[in-house]
């Protein structure tokens, strides 16, 4: 992944944003994490509706996602992104506590690229992340328009 | 990753296959690894079609995907997958020495979910296919059943 890739890391827990962010750095990715509480958030960015900031053109993105989250869920974001002829190259993980095989199966149904369930462990989390961020070193990420 | 879910390779290049067995055996030693030495193979795996094995029913397969190769190249077979209601669901890692933006682009387009370019160096390749087998091993990685 080159270090211009842009991380954006949608997740309304403190603790666990924080344990990805740290963990991300500490594995060597020197890349610029974006964090947003909610799915409302992100949709808000993506398509560059609402007050906040939005998105860059010519820019890749990477993007991890919860799905529980208050206003929109991850499905809900996934799906958007999906029906969008742009914002569906963005490789997308899902990052979630939710163990559930009709999930699983909705998520990769609207291309989502890996399904990870958080360990309920912090230590092992952590090991998740660092591996995570060990893979996603060597991932080709595209430009999006 | 479940023990049960079955890691397909189409990969021609026999030292290449090699190499991905070897390193990937190391992290996800009870996993199943299928090769396929050109996409028609795979194809006809995947889609019950033709003399040689067929997938069954009900099971969980990632694929590592060339794209160079006989007969149907890999950007095909990532197409016919990405059709299919079922196989669509299946993750699929692009591994190619193609480092093209328009090709990464187009593979994520059709629904891929990593694009990773095979290292030229041998000791670089061990060590991302090492990092894919440490992530793969790990066991909140869920990939979906696939039925019929």
């Amino acid at each position: 992944m080159r270090k211009e890739v842009v991380i954006l890391t949608v997740e309304d827990d403190d603790g666990h944003f924080w344990l990805i962010k740290r963990n991300l750095q500490r594995e060597g990715v020197p890349n610029k994490v974006v964090r947003f509480a909610d799915g409302q958030e992100v949709l808000d960015y993506l398509f560059c509706l609402g007050d906040g900031d939005h998105r860059a053109g010519d820019t890749a993105y990477l993007m991890l996602l919860d799905i529980r989250m208050p206003k929109v869920d991850g499905i809900e974001v996934l799906r958007q992104m999906h029906d969008d002829e742009n914002l569906r190259k963005i490789p997308v993980v899902m990052l979630t506590t939710a163990d559930d095989l009709d999930e699983i199966d909705k998520c990769h149904e609207l291309g989502s690229s890996l399904y990870i369930v958080k360990p309920i462990e912090y230590d092992d989390f952590v090991d998740t992340i660092r591996k995570l961020a060990r893979f996603l070193a060597i991932v080709q990420v595209p430009e999006i328009a | 990753m479940l023990e049960d879910t079955v890691i397909l390779i189409a990969e021609d290049d026999a030292g290449h296959f090699a190499l991905l067995k070897k390193n990937l055996w190391r992290s996800c030693v009870a996993n199943d690894i299928i090769q396929f030495k050109d996409g028609q193979e795979v194809l006809d795996f995947l889609f019950r079609e033709g003399q040689g094995p067929v997938r069954e029913e009900n099971c969980r397969y990632i694929l590592l995907l060339d794209i160079r190769m006989p007969k149907v190249d890999g950007r095909d077979v990532l197409k016919r997958m990405k059709e299919d209601d079922e196989l669509k669901k299946i993750p699929v890692v692009m591994l190619t020495t193609t480092d093209d933006a328009g090709e990464i682009a187009k593979c994520y387009d059709m629904g891929c979910s990593f694009y990773v370019v095979k290292p030229a160096d041998y000791n670089m390749f061990m060590d991302a296919v090492n990092n894919l087998g440490t992530l793969l091993s790990l066991q909140g990685v869920s990939v979906p059943v696939i039925k019929n």
